[in-house]
């Protein structure tokens, strides 16, 4: 029941921290609720500590950091779409933030929260896997940086220690020649949850795709990579052939699964032909 | 947790259950019912407020997180009896059919204006993506958004 | 000028925009409870007990199973066979079995979980061409056939046959069911809250709670949309409420969430309709054979009269020269279906309509050209026999809609777009249908509706009709059509609330019948009036002096004399008038997705008259919208008789981004059979979106859905395949 539900609010970092380290396990962090407060309002919310992180203001911001772009974990979704350094340095999480639900939840919502909460349907977190972001988290015992690649360990579950909350992503800058590329598709065009989500880094140059790194949602447990199309492609000349190799390769490297959204079998077909249209773009 | 927040220009002070939603806050301790509950869970967005100026759905804000704010609902549009230039085209243009989405749809379009004052039509759209009609099918909302943006 | 034809303010917009109008929910009582309901959570079964949870403290707590009903256990309607709480068999999943009411919504939400259900679990009946075949699994089953069919076919160039599927539709008013109810003085219960029809629960009540019509008082509370979905179910609420109200002695108020409401209620029947075709090389339709199958869930509730509208539109707005219609309703362990806009035309009508377009493909022939050579003209004449005789305007919508939307130039224009490749393909489909206006048959005479219209003695008029205001403008429209039968102004008119205690029954507010039937009878009652005031008085200085009864005007309906119909043959004028329609829609498939967006859509209605422009084009604009809403996005599926997609977040509904602009035009074919010449307008514009969306998939890709919604994973499945 809400009223028996705890909330504290601290208003810096260092207080959070020492919060969580208290109640490490038998807390939960708040920070836009867009998650959150569906959970308590569905009865799937046990937690009797809520940490109402949305007062630290030090975590609210996105900067560039010589070559990272640095998002703090109290961004939000509208603070994304209004940053130049977004615009300028992942262009395609300026797409993928713009079809977070709708102005509201874009408002609330924060690209930390969607990282915590580790949806394999979460729009953003295939941008993260593709780009080699790093999820950088602390507790009382000091920072480090988790890339996002072994961030996400299972249904849900992430590589956060019970006393540790995110403190910024950081994603690496464009390299020279790198193309960026998102697509979801979903149930509508707002307020859709993805059926399908995919991420796409690439670098190619007369014909030949020199590098390529993909991040897919929907397609397991948790949203991933795909080493295995990685591999086959990349260093391979831009041909049909070899697009339509990929497209069949993606389709069968990706797992997802029938739900109330949509199916596997149509999962893999668009995993595999969006990449296929991506490909084709690069010739 | 005792919450001090300015309510359509009025302060208000409550004691309630801090993860209790501002929906109920609104609804049911301040008794201003112009706010809507259509899904309880983000995705209707009936219960549209402004939280600082900012377009949330009430549903999803916790009420501990407004102490101190300034909330604007629906109540709050007019100017005493003189209704906003949005309240009036959304009844000339026939934007407000069974009217459960309107406080919502106005508390949006607002919020739209406010950063858009001269918004396309695609923008309308985007703008008011997160308010769901099943009434009007949107066309005449977007006339509506038009018109008032259109009036000096 | 006259007002009729204008477009006023509509009366309750002043309310709605700044937040003051009280809906369900917005109303409190001293003293009220909240109401809860315990359901059954399998779809077939024997109810052997119910237990209260002893450990659990019931106190403050109303608990009501059936063995607390005074009356009959049903929910009075067409069948009476569905009651009101589960007393021994469970006949689909979300049947209520008993209810609780107490101060505090969370304690009571707490306490049903301390309800223990016994229940003997039944084999569910839960496929709907199984029960076609099954004892007892038919509830109604039609036959229409006009003209020599084996003729036909015998003559026939090329015999056509397709199969079309339709899944269920939720309604989605945006805000649920809700309901009060209020014990008064000698046994007497009020009720308020969200509903279509006081008079339904008005009825329904009587029968369950053993009260006399005084002691039940309906009052309608703002509703904020209803589509169908609010014209039924609120009885049973009603019942809910009241029966806790009884045994409490306190107001009760139940509010159903998101997802009770979407597990619990109505939603439009499911469809399979098969159809034959005898045709011609140069496109003459000479006969179509109909089967048509729509499944009508647990009870009855209104299923008879959605498969009887369902069948009557079955043949689409085509002159055939023979046809045979079997129309069957089955019953199944699922919740109910019922009323949802469109009544069982819009399937009919998706089949039909998509039919034809694999006709026009076997003929090789110009979809929009084969249309043209068979719509029904005046003079010729239905199924049922009857002869057109007035108001048709199949041709005038169906060029209208062409022309105005280029169809003929896009059509060509994409098709050349297509040749030069790409991963978006676009496409232009039309489709065009009639709509029966007001009751099928002889429901207006079985209804015999009252309204009137009462003066005051300050010269003000008073509209007296249960017809309630749902969105769609009743009150508004009303207004118009007393003010200027008694030459008042707009703001002279009043609307009374839609309370049984003070209003005559008018009829349920469904089958776009509000302005054509009631609003013909305010316009009578004008008259009346009017012919009372003797010359060269005015109405206020007669109104002034006049006792009440000749001030009130109250008129019963009756059946213009020229209409003809044989309820026990089902033959004759089936509908007094039809509304005609047709829409053009333009789509852009992605051919890596299976994605269809919607980029425009067209829409030109005749509806007769038009009272108020702006209410009429929102009419057609929300009614298009929830057609491509039921085209492409909402799916409903089942499994084991429970609904899976039961809420916002799963039941998806087209926003502002996904409803294309909607280019609606109405034209004016008025009907001789109302005195203002309005037709029904409420329901026609949702029939012929969706066809007119695979109508234009088929044209973008080759290939026709032949059943709703028509899904990218469908598309995509059968792009690939191809
Ligand atoms: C109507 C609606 C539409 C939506 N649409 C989309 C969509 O289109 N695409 C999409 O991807 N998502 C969508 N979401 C989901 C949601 O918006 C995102 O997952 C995300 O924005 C949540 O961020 P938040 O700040 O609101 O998280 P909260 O709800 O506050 O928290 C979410 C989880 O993250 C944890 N958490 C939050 N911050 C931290 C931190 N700093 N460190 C560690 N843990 C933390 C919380 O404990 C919680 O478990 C939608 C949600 C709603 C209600
Ligand atoms: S009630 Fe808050 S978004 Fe629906
Ligand atoms: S006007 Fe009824 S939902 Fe928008």
């Amino acid at each position: 029941m809400i009223a028996s539900i705890n909330v504290v609010i601290p208003r810096t970092k260092d207080a959070a921290l020492a919060t969580l380290a208290e109640n490490a396990g038998k807390c939960t962090l708040l920070a836009g609720g867009t998650d959150l407060m569906v959970a308590l309002e569905d009865g799937r919310f046990t937690s009797k500590l809520v940490v109402d992180l949305s007062r630290l203001t030090e975590l609210r911001f996105v900067r560039r950091e010589s070559d990272e772009l640095v998002i703090g974990a109290l961004a939000t979704y509208t603070d994304l779409l209004r940053s130049p350094h977004v615009a300028q340095m992942a262009p395609e999480l300026v797409l993928c933030a713009r079809e977070v639900g709708a102005a509201a939840i874009q408002n609330r919502g924060t690209l930390a929260g969607s990282v915590a909460n580790a949806s394999p349907a979460g729009d953003p977190l295939p941008v993260l896997l593709a780009r080699d972001a790093g999820i950088e988290v602390a507790s009382v015992r000091g920072t480090r940086t988790i890339l996002a690649t072994q961030f996400f360990v299972g249904y849900r579950r992430t590589a956060l220690a019970p006393d540790e909350m995110i403190t910024a992503i950081r994603i690496p800058a464009p390299k020279v020649g790198e193309r960026f590329y998102w697509r979801k598709v979903g149930t509508r065009r707002a307020q859709s949850i993805a059926k399908m989500v995919l991420a796409l880094r690439a670098t190619a140059t007369n014909g030949t795709l020199q590098a390529i790194a993909i991040g897919v949602g929907c397609a397991g447990p948790t949203p991933l990579r795909t080493p295995k199309t990685e591999a086959l492609v990349a260093g391979q000349r831009l041909d049909k052939m070899l697009i339509d190799e990929a497209r069949r390769s993606l389709a069968a490297e990706v797992a997802p699964i029938d739900d109330l959204r949509s199916t596997a079998v149509y999962r893999r077909r668009v995993a595999g032909n969006v990449l296929a249209t991506f490909l084709a773009s690069l010739t | 947790m005792k919450i001090l927040l300015g309510v359509n220009g009025v302060s208000k002070t409550v004691e309630v259950a801090p993860m209790r939603r501002l929906l109920d806050v609104l609804r049911l301790d301040l008794a201003l019912t112009g706010t809507k509950e259509g899904c309880g869970e983000g995705e209707c967005g009936a219960c549209s407020v402004l939280l600082d100026g900012v377009l949330v759905n009430a549903c999803l804000i916790p009420i501990c997180q407004t102490d101190g704010a300034q909330i604007v609902t629906v109540e709050g549009l007019s100017n005493g009896a003189a209704l906003s230039p949005l309240q009036r085209s959304f009844v000339s243009e026939g934007g407000a059919q069974c009217g459960i989405c309107t406080p919502g749809m106005l508390v949006a379009s607002h919020a739209l204006l406010n950063q858009t004052p001269h918004p396309s039509e695609a923008q309308i759209r985007e703008g008011l993506a997160g308010n769901l009609c099943r009434c009007t099918g949107y066309t005449k909302i977007v006339a509506a958004v038009q018109k008032a943006a259109a009036t000096p | 000028m006259p007002l009729v034809g204008q477009s006023p303010l509509r009366k309750e917009g002043l309310d709605k925009v700044t937040g003051a109008t009280r809906y369900g929910d917005d109303l409190s009582f001293p003293g009220i409870l909240h109401g809860a309901t315990v359901r059954s959570t399998i779809a077939r079964g024997k109810l052997r007990s119910i237990t209260f949870d002893p450990t659990f403290d019931w106190n403050g707590l109303t608990r009501v199973t059936a063995s607390d009903i005074p009356g009959d256990n049903v929910i009075a309607l067409i069948a009476d066979d569905q009651p009101a709480l589960v007393s021994s068999e469970i006949a689909h999943c979300a049947e209520p079995i008993a209810l609780i009411a107490g101060d505090n919504a969370e304690r009571v939400a707490e306490a049903i979980k301390h309800v223990h259900v016994d229940v003997e679990p039944l084999a569910a009946m839960l496929d709907p061409i199984a029960a076609a075949s099954s004892p007892n699994g038919v509830m109604k089953d039609f036959l229409l056939e006009e003209g020599d069919l084996a003729a036909a076919f015998a003559r026939a160039d090329r015999i056509v046959e397709g199969e079309y599927r339709t899944g269920y539709q939720e309604q989605l008013y945006i805000e649920p069911q809700v309901m009060i109810a209020i014990p008064r003085e000698g046994g007497a219960v009020e009720i308020r809250g969200s509903m279509q029809c006081p008079y339904y629960i008005h009825k329904a009540l009587q029968r369950l709670l053993k009260l006399r019509p005084e002691q039940v008082i309906v009052i309608q509370a703002a509703t904020g949309g209803g589509f169908g979905g609010k014209e039924d179910y609120p009885s049973m609420i009603a019942a809910h409420c009241a029966l806790l109200a009884k045994k409490s002695g306190r107001p009760v108020k139940i509010l159903y969430r998101r997802q009770e409401d979407i597990q619990a209620t109505t939603k439009r029947h499911p469809s399979i309709v098969r159809h034959r075709s005898a045709v011609t090389h140069e496109g003459m339709l000479l006969g179509c054979d109909i089967d048509l199958l729509i499944d009508g869930g647990a009870y009855v509730t209104l299923t008879p009269v959605v498969v009887s509208r369902a069948a009557l539109h079955a043949n689409g707005a085509y002159r055939w020269q023979a046809a045979r219609i079997h129309a069957r309703a089955v019953r199944t362990n699922t919740p109910p279906n019922g009323a949802f806009r469109g009544f069982g035309a819009p399937q009919a009508i998706f089949a039909i309509e998509a039919h034809v377009e694999a006709i026009a493909r076997e003929l090789g022939m110009a979809p929009h050209a084969l249309r043209r050579k068979n719509l029904l003209r005046l003079g010729d004449v239905l199924p049922t026999g009857q002869v057109l005789r007035s108001s048709v305007a199949s041709r005038e919508v169906f060029e209208d809609a062409l022309q105005r939307s280029g169809f003929e130039e896009k059509r060509a224009r994409y098709a050349e777009e297509r040749t030069r490749g790409g991963r978006k393909v676009r496409g232009v489909g039309c489709s065009v249908f009639h709509h029966g206006a007001g009751f099928t048959g002889a429901g207006e005479v079985h209804l015999k509706s009252v309204a009137g219209v009462e003066i005051t003695t300050d010269g003000r008029a008073r509209v007296l009709a249960a017809s309630t205001e749902i969105g769609q403008g009743t009150r508004t429209i009303f207004a118009q059509i007393v003010a200027d039968a008694l030459a008042l102004t707009y703001d002279d008119v009043d609307i009374e609330e839609a309370d049984t205690s003070l209003v005559p029954d008018s009829g349920p507010t469904v089958a776009s019948r509000t302005c054509m039937v009631v609003g013909g009878l305010l316009h009578r009652a004008c008259k009346e009036i009017k012919q009372r005031v003797p010359k060269g008085t005015s109405l206020a200085a007669w109104a002034a002096l006049a006792p009440l009864e000749a001030r009130r005007s109250l008129m019963q309906y009756t059946p213009p004399p020229e209409i003809v119909w044989d309820e026990a043959t089902y033959r004759g004028d089936a509908y007094a008038a039809y509304g005609w329609g047709a829409n053009v829609a333009e789509v852009e498939v992605d051919l890596d997705t299976g994605e269809t967006t919607v980029l425009r859509l067209t829409a030109s209605i005749d509806a007769g008259t038009v009272m108020h422009p702006v209410l009429a084009e929102g009419q057609v604009e929300g009614g298009t919208a929830q057609g491509l809403g039921w085209a492409t996005v909402e799916e409903l599926r089942a499994k084991e008789g429970r609904y899976l997609h039961d809420r916002m977040s799963t039941y998806i509904i087209p926003t502002a981004l996904d409803t294309p602009p909607i280019d609606a035009r109405l034209i004016e074919c008025p009907t001789p059979h109302q005195p203002l010449g309005a037709k029904g307008l409420g329901e026609l514009p949702i029939d012929g979106p969706a066809p007119a969306v695979v109508a234009a998939i088929l044209d973008a890709t080759g290939f026709l859905p032949t059943a709703l919604p028509a899904s990218p994973e469908t598309l995509l499945a059968a792009l690939e395949s191809a």
